[in-house]
């Protein structure tokens, strides 16, 4: 069996800055590991533009942000391995992949989880009908469109408003195709308003909130949906009911961490994130493997994705050199107004401040975040607006973290 | 000209062409669709049933009793996965479910049916934990399996193909005439095939097969069932196939492993007008949640991968229809195959057979007839040292298409090449799972469509995911 | 003229109404200076960032990700778009290489490298 300081499962934004990040930390020996024929991940096919504000203070495209990255790799001499599948981890830390030239064993010194999601899929929505051809997942359709340069339909309804939704509407229009319409079946968008303004109303694409595709029809290829209003318990509003011809329908109703790797090697999931519980190195419960991205929590942000990965890539170098971090940890809960906090789990006793990511409910105007262990408030964080789409920061000052002895909660009070 | 014409390749008539090929004969399947396994032998529950069920006396009862050893017998010659993982069929606590139980228990044993066993509710679950509470009495059913039709279908046919039979895909026969020594099939799109004696295992369609040689002496009623898979995660709930004593509409609905792995619910019972209504409803699927979690309170219905529709050709008779054309010599129906059909296919194939016999078809022994298809999952089972070595001299194994499966190109164009070779891309889910799993084809999709187009010559916007009309592309960019 | 629109500025997302006459545009709900401006500029001469892609004529199945290097005018979108499609190139092509020129005060450049 070889051997490798760290193994880094994923070529995309999050295991490339982890690699990176490594590297720089001390760790020469890293290995990514990545499924597809080139580095990049999902943001190969993301060819708009508006990444990178935030990380790198520029404006680009998918494959330009990538590409930072792909170069920093390079530079560094990181060696990575495409067309690469992992198809186990075990908690001992033995990975197993698959290419071209056989299967490969290598006992990791630490293993960085960077596996991405995948989208939701029309069966695990429970949509009736027929089963035509012509209904595509959106992230599919892109790829399609986008890296294999072959058009998916003519005359499209789009369920899901998230932004992938969003940026494909435009997408389709900009080769020709008419959206007939997006479809969201909650009452508010989870996609940026920016998204919905440059994508949906500059083309004259209406949404409809609250509303979802009821049915599918046709028996060949998709001839048409049946989209109807839904009540607040996401009901079927039977009257509302009406017809869209339309030769395609593109979901774009979630992502899902593909984390099953991750159960493979006996790691604990979050039932809310459906990623691993983790510590504020990103270390999972399991020694040694440390998860980052979109396996871990759904981004909204590319640039958010690359600190965590930081993150992880950090932790895992320092696990490597100094061994497993000990000392007391607090949990973290998740209070009033907000889904989850990420970490889980933070060390309380290690002179850092920590930053910690969350997600409200629901969309809320003028919130004030209260971040507290008992009755010690430990920070708050004001915003003039809070929505389930947009991930928040908020960061526990050090000296005020080695107060904390009780469970932190996060909670949040309408203002 | 053809010794035998078989219309429809599903699972009864790609059992028979399978059974035919050992003899002296040409065979040919003629199927209206794009692929073998399109009708209801695609989308039903994948069940081995016991043979307690069948009215003793029917053909039904005579074939599930004989069937069950036949079909693992030529399951393990052609390597379609199958595992005998038993079945229980529960009363929950009122009078007349624990008297079903007990009558199905004695009327197994009319039907001659080994291991039958009734259990009380504590002792079934000390069996099966995940069962319901409420379940009061159960009769144990240990010589019953699960086997995956439509690649049980595609081993069959591809032993048939290999020992000499053909397959004609997209002949949907519309008109047969009658010749001097036989007949000629008529597709619709005016393409003719002759042979001698024509055996019409056309599922649901077999009715209107039957009035083309002018027999009306039996009415198909299609009825439709849906269903919902669930993830691999789900897989391991139960390891018995739990059913619910049987009502008039149907064997009830039930919860059960696959073959693969995931976990099936299903069927609901609803007539239809038409054998294409494989629609899934909102109805439908709800009631599927509601009556399996009866039986398992603890299915996760959130790890739903899919759901889908299969319709099942009944008749108003009940029982197996295997016999001549009233009207018309050398026609063969084997129609109404509803349930247990899928359990008899061997049985049904061989029983046609002595009736082709009765008809005066000579049957010969082929020399060399070779009973064995080469296991297409071969792979798939290697130890990860085997599959080293076996990539080393094949590295399409070692590029994985499909992650959730696990399925390599190597795999894939070898379904693309095989008999009965895939022609789209739902033919390469059916013969190799890529694309079956949760994510449904979102990843592979578009490299499973670039593999087809490669190995059949074909561009990109041509491939179809089940044939005319289904193209997934609208044009180049 | 009157006009209602969202600010894209930051999540906030401002509900402004603009008024007034080209000149003399009056804007308000804006809760910053950026928002004031974003309004105006959308009320006399949008632009917007296109993004597509171009066939690699010397590869099979294979397109190079491109963009306007600038915003253009808004109402030009479907006429750059057209100038994209017409185009092709052949590999090697580097990240930021100019595949179209004199689009609208600015260029179409490659945004991905196709060894």
């Amino acid at each position: 069996m070889r051997a490798h300081d760290i193994v880094i499962i994923g070529g995309g934004p999050a295991g490339m800055a982890a690699a990176v990040a490594a590297y720089d930390a001390g760790v020469t020996d890293v290995v990514i590991l990545d499924r597809e024929d080139s580095v990049g991940g999902i943001l190969r096919q993301c060819i708009h533009n508006g990444f990178g504000l935030h990380k790198l203070g520029r404006e680009l495209t998918g494959p330009e942000y990538a590409d930072v990255y792909r170069k920093e790799v390079e530079k560094r001499g990181i060696q990575v391995y495409c067309e690469t599948m992992v198809t186990a981890v075990s908690a001992d830390r033995v990975v197993t992949a698959r290419n071209r030239q056989g299967i490969m064993k290598i006992q990791a010194g630490a293993v960085v989880l960077a596996m991405g999601c995948r989208e939701r899929s029309r069966g695990a929505l429970n949509i009736s009908g027929t089963r035509p051809a012509g209904v595509y997942s959106a992230g599919t359709a892109q790829k399609m469109i986008n890296c294999e340069g072959y058009m998916v339909g003519k005359r499209v309804v789009i369920l899901g408003s998230g932004d992938i939704g969003l940026i494909m509407a435009r997408r389709m229009s900009f080769e020709g195709a008419k959206v007939e319409a997006v479809c969201e079946i909650m009452p508010y968008s989870g996609g940026l308003t920016r998204n919905i303004v440059q994508c949906l109303e500059d083309y004259d694409i209406p949404l409809y909130l609250s509303t979802t595709v009821a049915e599918i029809h046709g028996k060949k290829r998709v001839e048409g949906v049946t989209i109807a209003e839904v009540d607040e318990n996401r009901r079927v509003k039977e009257e509302t009911k009406r017809y869209i011809p339309c030769d395609t329908l593109l979901l774009s109703c979630g992502l899902i961490p593909e984390n099953e790797l991750t159960h493979s090697a006996g790691i604990p999931i979050d039932p809310i994130t459906s990623g691993a519980l983790v510590d504020e190195n990103r270390e999972t419960a399991v020694p040694g493997i440390f998860a980052c991205g979109n396996v871990l929590q759904v981004h909204d942000l590319v640039d958010y994705v690359s600190d965590e990965a930081e993150i992880a890539g950090i932790g895992a170098a320092n696990f490597v050199k100094n061994g497993a971090v000990t000392g007391d940890t607090v949990q973290t809960k998740a209070g009033n107004g907000v889904r989850y906090v990420l970490p889980q789990r933070v060390h309380t006793d290690k002179g850092n401040d920590v930053a910690l990511f969350m997600r409200v409910t629901q969309p809320f105007g003028k919130v004030r975040f209260t971040v507290k262990s008992g009755d010690t408030v430990l920070a708050t964080a004001q915003r003039l607006k809070a929505a389930p789409g947009e991930m928040e920061k908020i960061v526990v000052k050090q000296d005020k973290l080695a107060l904390a002895k009780e469970p932190i909660t996060v909670s949040l009070e309408v203002l | 000209m053809y010794d035998v014409l078989i219309v429809g390749a599903g699972v009864i008539g790609g059992m028979l062409a399978r059974q035919l090929s050992r003899y002296n004969l040409s065979v040919c399947m003629l199927e209206k669709e794009n692929d073998v396994a399109m009708g209801a032998t695609k989308a039903n529950s994948g069940i081995v049933h016991g043979g307690y069920d069948p009215e003793p006396g029917t053909l039904k009862a005579k074939l599930n009793a004989e069937g069950v050893q036949k079909l693992y017998d030529v399951a393990d010659e052609i390597h379609a996965p199958y595992r005998k993982n038993g079945s229980f069929v529960c009363a929950f606590g009122t009078p007349e479910e624990e008297a079903t139980v007990r009558k199905l228990y004695e009327r197994g044993r009319i039907n001659g049916i080994k291991g039958l066993e009734i259990l009380t509710g504590d002792e079934a679950r000390a069996l099966e934990p995940a069962l319901s509470d409420k379940v009061s009495l159960v009769l144990n059913v240990t010589n019953s399996g699960i086997v995956c039709p439509y690649e049980l279908t595609v081993a069959a046919i591809g032993n048939a193909m290999d020992n000499g039979a053909e397959l004609k895909v997209g002949f949907a026969v519309s008109a047969v005439e009658k010749t001097e020594n036989g007949f000629v099939a008529v597709a619709e799109n005016g393409t003719r095939v002759e042979g001698k004696y024509l055996v019409n295992c056309a599922g649901a369609y077999s009715d209107r097969v039957a009035a083309m040689v002018g027999d009306s002496f039996f009415t198909i009623i299609p009825r439709a069932g849906e269903y919902m898979m669930l993830d691999k995660n789900e897989g391991s709930r139960v390891s018995h196939t739990i059913f619910q004593v049987p009502s008039v509409e149907g064997k009830g609905i039930l919860v059960s492993p696959t073959v693969d792995g995931n976990l099936l619910t299903g069927p609901t019972a609803s007539k239809v007008a038409d054998p294409t209504c494989t629609e899934t409803t909102p109805e439908g699927l709800e009631a599927v949640g509601r009556l399996a979690a009866k039986s398992v309170p603890s299915v996760n219905f959130r790890q739903v991968i899919t759901s889908f529709t299969g319709v099942r050709s009944s008749e108003k008779n009940g029982d197996f229809i295997i016999c001549p054309s009233k009207t018309t010599a050398g026609v063969l129906h084997v129609a109404a195959i509803d349930s247990p059909g899928l359990t008899c296919c061997v049985a049904i194939a061989d029983y046609a057979i002595e009736q082709l016999r009765a008809m005066g078809l000579v049957l010969t022994e082929k020399a060399d007839f070779d009973p064995v298809r080469e296991n297409p999952h071969a792979f798939r089972e290697m130890s990860d040292e085997e599959k080293d070595a076996y990539i080393k001299q094949h590295p399409a194994y070692g590029k994985i298409v499909c992650r959730c499966e696990t399925v390599s190109e190597g795999e894939i164009r070898d379904a693309i090449r095989r008999n009965p070779p895939a022609r789209d891309i739902d033919g390469v889910k059916r013969r190799t799972r890529s694309g079956m799993g949760r994510c449904q084809g979102g990843f592979c999709m578009p490299y499973v469509m670039r593999l087809l187009s490669e190995e059949n010559g074909e561009p990109m916007e041509k491939i179809t995911k089940n044939g005319e009309g289904s193209a997934q592309l609208t044009g180049k960019l | 003229m009157k006009r209602n629109l969202i600010c894209i500025i930051c999540p906030r997302g401002c509900a402004m109404t603009v008024e007034g006459e080209k000149d003399n545009l009056t804007v308000v709900g804006n809760a910053c200076p950026k928002g004031k401006q974003y309004a105006i500029d959308e009320c006399t001469h949008p632009t917007r960032t296109v993004t597509s892609i171009v066939r690699v004529a010397n590869r099979v199945d294979t397109m190079v990700s491109v963009k306007t290097a600038a915003p253009i005018p808004k109402e030009n979108i479907f006429d750059v778009m057209a100038k994209i499609r017409a185009a092709e190139v052949q590999a090697p092509i580097e990240a930021g290489t100019v595949i179209l020129s004199d689009i609208y005060g600015t260029e179409v450049i490659a945004t991905k490298t196709i060894l």
